[in-house]
């Protein structure tokens, strides 16, 4: 009973408080257990692609094609490029859009109106659609009436994609733009548009800039709609998007992860560590713009 | 200095190595005189709940707490009043080991509680806290219900025997029981400031410590709860020591037996904490010894 | 184009033309402007509207040949034209339930590493490697999974498992490349740790100091001022974060499809083959035969959609009272 506490006696662990130290010392190791796993997945993941990739990758790997009917050998020109148009002209359509968007839902609605709800609700539940149903809704919008894959139809898919996260992180940062800047603006005169562009805007340009380079990121590395839209396709370099599937990184490594032949795995490797590369280049200049910003907004 | 461990905090002794640093040959030359007299028995023979030595608290680089020494004495309410800023948080934070968590903390000198160092490597902050309970300034209860709030900590502690009757002891020296003994069951927050801030003191007495410190604990509530909570320290006191930081010198002069005024001292370069005075409450306020607490309990500044 | 918005109209009276014309001007930009902006946000909504019309239309046809026997069917032989669901539905419930069981507790033990145990200097690291754990595309985790995982399990853990658990149905014997339901289950639980741990991790450091010392006060170990007062506080948060996690499960087809093998059939063994709705439709979608079997697709993917907005919803509805219940703290 708590009346036989005694104050005076030293202040060590008393009645049950060594086990209940115990037990506390236990939950701690396995938080750091757990800790110590997601670093070690990362690493090992990471590890993996590191080790495996890095010996396939050259200067002639990242500037020649991939051999015309498989087979060691070559490189992934070709998918890089595909890539990149692919999620270029993703990012020209997603990325206006996203923007104004934004703009609506910050400058134009009112907080609490049904419209502003409503493409709220709509952005949230894109963003949780899955990715291949996403690809599927492309294809028979574009590539069933058309009845072939296009690079096209990916960017499409892809920029459906991004445009949540564009809009979403868009909509963040202007809110964080301090209203009265936009007093300023008007009580200089300056039209609301002129404001919104030549003022607001700007200010919150680098959250923007970081929500879409993350979200390259993301569409870069996309492969179910791909999968779908742009999957069949032949091995050499194109510029042309449409009418014809385009050659494309994560579709080379998911090839290579379905195919029998382990030849191809050297390429793949070579492909995801190049993939992840950007990725991580893209993450951590993501982060360093949103931190700088973040300073310049607070200090 | 003795170092804490910044923003981590472990449940016992620390691992880091602190060194411990000796008390300091430096001469307590602010330490306030002890007399011992008035009508609540000699004081010598009282026992002396809290032995403090040459207490001094950096944050850092900043000090904030100057070299304290004062004894606090068993079931008397001792007061602790000052301008803001002086150190009166710190000082009674660093009695039940709350300041660990701050980061850059670090405390040299000497608390001694029934002789035993709070701050030696053997002793368990856990159990420091066991017998020292504390209650805030601004009321804290958990988002339970108000019986769970009362019984966490008992139930921690491993009494759930009896625990209504524990519970119910404690609202009641609380004087929280009346109105809330047939809503045992609603959440803590429904009610208001006054009530929460007792329940605060409910939970802390549940566990039944030997000290409750007290950091400003009416100065977030209106009038009606403050005089409630005063009315309790006379009540509560013959149970526990009681120390309450104040920054209403009218109400020190109300509830407290013994009375510590700090102040802010400009010493070279910076403003550190320092106890300036220490006495019975009456001669504080009638019969200042030190011209700071003259002005001080006069009004004649902060 | 900011400095044309700096230089505005002086404060004196300008000539009355100038004037209208800069009022035009503006109406017109800003008439244009906002124009924009809404159609933009119509835009979203009816790129939502479009892909539940065309998921509906596609399935159209699977959806009235088959009806709701669909999803109880456990046939897929496209041959004979012969499809249903059951098989992936059991599929994606197994690899969901396996990644959930597996992360929910990782993540919040990381969580709570990362908000309340970690010193500053190994927070700023860990934390940031979680959150790229988030970013490996699936294809690569996928293809690590195939060349790597499935392998060291089939060699290593199933007949581990197999050996001293093999009583129980669910751990058979080992298939022979390691592409099983198990291995999926495992992918999906990599992908979903960093989700549910980031958010958690950010929804603990939101409980209050206060809250946290009053517990400390008590005389509570650390342990016990998680349990009393941290989770509890979190508790709608983490639900719905788990349900966020569980949606991003359910909805993964790629590194699901490269190591889950492909199966037909549903097997009581955890390291059989199968399928999961996300993956068949992954697979199958290039190859379709017939427009039945481009339906039943779709009808997969209707299923799938259904299930994943709801889970969607479910976590918004979770996090919009958690926000209310916060607000009244």
């Amino acid at each position: 009973m708590l009346s036989e506490m005694d104050p005076t006696a030293p202040l060590t662990p008393s009645g049950n408080l060594r086990r209940r130290i115990a037990v506390s010392r236990l939950m701690t190791a396995a938080a750091i257990a757990s800790a110590v796993i997601a670093v070690a997945a990362l690493a090992i993941v990471v590890f993996a692609v590191a080790s495996r990739g890095a010996p396939a990758i050259s200067l002639g790997f990242l500037t020649h094609d991939p051999p015309q009917f498989g087979g060691p050998g070559g490189g992934i020109a070709s998918a890089i490029v595909g890539t990149t148009l692919i999620v270029a002209i993703a990012a020209a359509m997603a990325t206006p859009l996203g923007v104004l968007t934004a703009l609506y839902l910050s400058e134009y609605a009112r907080p609490r109106s049904r419209a502003a709800q409503m493409i709220r609700m709509a952005l949230d539940l894109m963003q949780g659609l899955p990715s291949i149903i996403v690809g599927v809704v492309v294809f028979g919008l574009i590539v069933n009436p058309e009845h072939r894959e296009s690079g096209f139809a990916g960017s499409v898919a892809l920029a459906i994609i991004m445009l949540p996260l564009i809009a979403r992180s868009g909509q963040e940062v202007l809110l964080l733009v301090p209203q009265n800047l936009r007093e300023a603006a008007d009580a200089l005169g300056v039209r609301r548009w002129r404001s919104i562009l030549g003022i607001v805007l700007p200010s919150a340009l680098p959250g923007i800039v970081t929500g879409t380079i993350l979200s390259i990121a993301r569409a870069a590395g996309e492969t179910a709609p791909l999968l779908i839209l742009s999957g069949l396709f032949m091995p050499g370099t194109t510029f042309n998007l449409f009418g014809q599937a385009v050659p494309n990184i994560p579709m080379l490594i998911f090839n290579a992860s379905e195919a029998a032949d382990p030849t191809g795995f050297a390429r793949a490797w070579g492909a995801a560590l190049v993939l992840l590369v950007i990725i991580l280049i893209a993450n951590i200049g993501a982060r360093v713009l949103l931190a700088r910003s973040r300073a310049r907004m607070s200090g | 200095m003795r170092p804490s461990d910044a923003g981590v905090s472990d449940d016992h002794t620390d691992r880091a190595a602190r060194p411990r640093v000796r008390i300091q040959a430096e001469p307590s030359s602010r330490s306030a005189p002890e007399v011992a007299l008035g009508d609540r028995g000699p004081l010598l023979e009282r026992a002396a709940v809290f032995d403090i030595r040459d207490m001094a608290v950096a944050y850092g680089t900043k000090r904030a707490l100057d070299w304290t020494t004062l004894k606090i004495y068993r079931n008397l309410v001792t007061a602790v009043i000052g301008p803001s800023g002086c150190g009166k948080s710190t000082f009674i934070r660093s009695l039940n080991r709350m300041n660990d968590s701050v980061p850059g903390f670090s405390l040299s000198g000497q608390v001694l509680y029934h002789g035993h160092d709070v701050y030696a490597r053997a002793t368990n902050r856990v159990e420091v806290r066991r017998r020292i309970g504390m209650v805030f300034q601004k009321p804290n209860p958990f988002p339970k219900s108000i019986y769970d709030n009362v019984a966490w900590a008992p139930r921690n502690l491993g009494l759930k025997t009896d625990l209504d009757a524990r519970v119910e002891r404690a609202l009641r020296r609380a004087a929280l029981w009346d109105e809330v003994k047939d809503r045992l069951r609603v959440s803590a927050l429904s009610l208001s400031g006054g009530q929460q801030q007792r329940l605060c003191i409910a939970r802390a007495i549940a566990v039944e410590p030997d000290v409750l410190l007290l950091d400003e604990p009416a100065s977030a509530l209106d009038p009606v709860a403050t005089a409630l909570i005063e009315e309790l320290m006379h009540e509560l006191k013959s149970r526990y020591t009681i120390v309450i930081v104040t920054h209403n010198m009218q109400q020190a002069a109300r509830v407290a037996d013994r009375t510590a005024f700090f102040s802010l001292d400009s010493t070279g370069s910076e403003r550190v904490g320092t106890l300036v005075e220490y006495n019975d409450t009456e001669t504080i306020f009638s019969r200042p010894a030190d011209p700071r607490t003259r002005d001080y309990v006069t009004g004649r500044f902060g | 184009m900011s400095a044309r918005a700096t230089a505005s109209p002086p404060r004196r009276r300008l000539p009355r033309r100038a004037r209208e014309l800069l009022l035009a001007d503006g109406g017109l930009g800003d008439a244009v402007l906002r124009g924009l902006c809404v159609a933009a946000g119509v835009i979203s909504v009816l790129i939502l509207a479009e892909v539940a019309y065309q998921v509906i239309t596609g399935s159209s046809l699977a959806v009235s040949r088959f009806g709701l026997g669909f999803l109880v069917h456990t046939q897929w032989a496209p041959n004979f034209g012969r499809f249903g669901a059951a098989t992936t539905i059991f599929g994606t419930i197994v690899c969901s339930a396996i990644a959930l069981v597996l992360a929910t507790p990782l993540a919040i033990a990381i969580a709570i590493y990362l908000s309340m145990m970690a010193p500053r200097g190994v927070r700023v690291v860990v934390g940031p490697m979680v959150e790229m754990l988030a970013a490996i595309p699936s294809v690569i985790v996928g293809f690590w999974g195939v060349i790597v995982l499935a392998p060291f399990l089939q060699a290593h853990v199933e007949p581990f498992l197999h050996d001293t658990l093999g009583f129980i149905p669910i751990f058979g014997p080992p298939e022979t490349t390691g592409l099983s339901v198990f291995t999926g289950g495992l992918i999906l639980t990599v992908m979903v740790v960093p989700i549910i741990a980031s958010l958690s991790r950010d929804l603990f450091l939101t409980v209050p100091a206060e809250l946290k010392d009053g517990a400390e006060a008590l005389g509570a170990t650390r342990w016990e001022v998680i349990r009393g007062v941290v989770l509890p506080t979190t508790v709608s948060g983490v639900a719905a974060a788990t349900m966020l996690g569980l949606g991003r499960a359910l909805g993964e087809a790629i590194a699901v499809a490269q190591v889950i093998g492909a199966g037909n059939d549903i097997h009581a063994s955890l390291f059989e083959t199968g399928n999961t709705l996300a993956s068949r439709i992954a697979l199958e979608f290039s190859g379709t035969t017939s427009k039945l079997y481009t339906s039943s697709l779709f009808y997969l993917a209707l299923i799938l959609l259904a299930i994943g907005v709801g889970t969607n919803l479910i976590a918004q509805t979770i996090a919009r009272r958690y926000d209310v219940h916060r607000t009244f703290v």
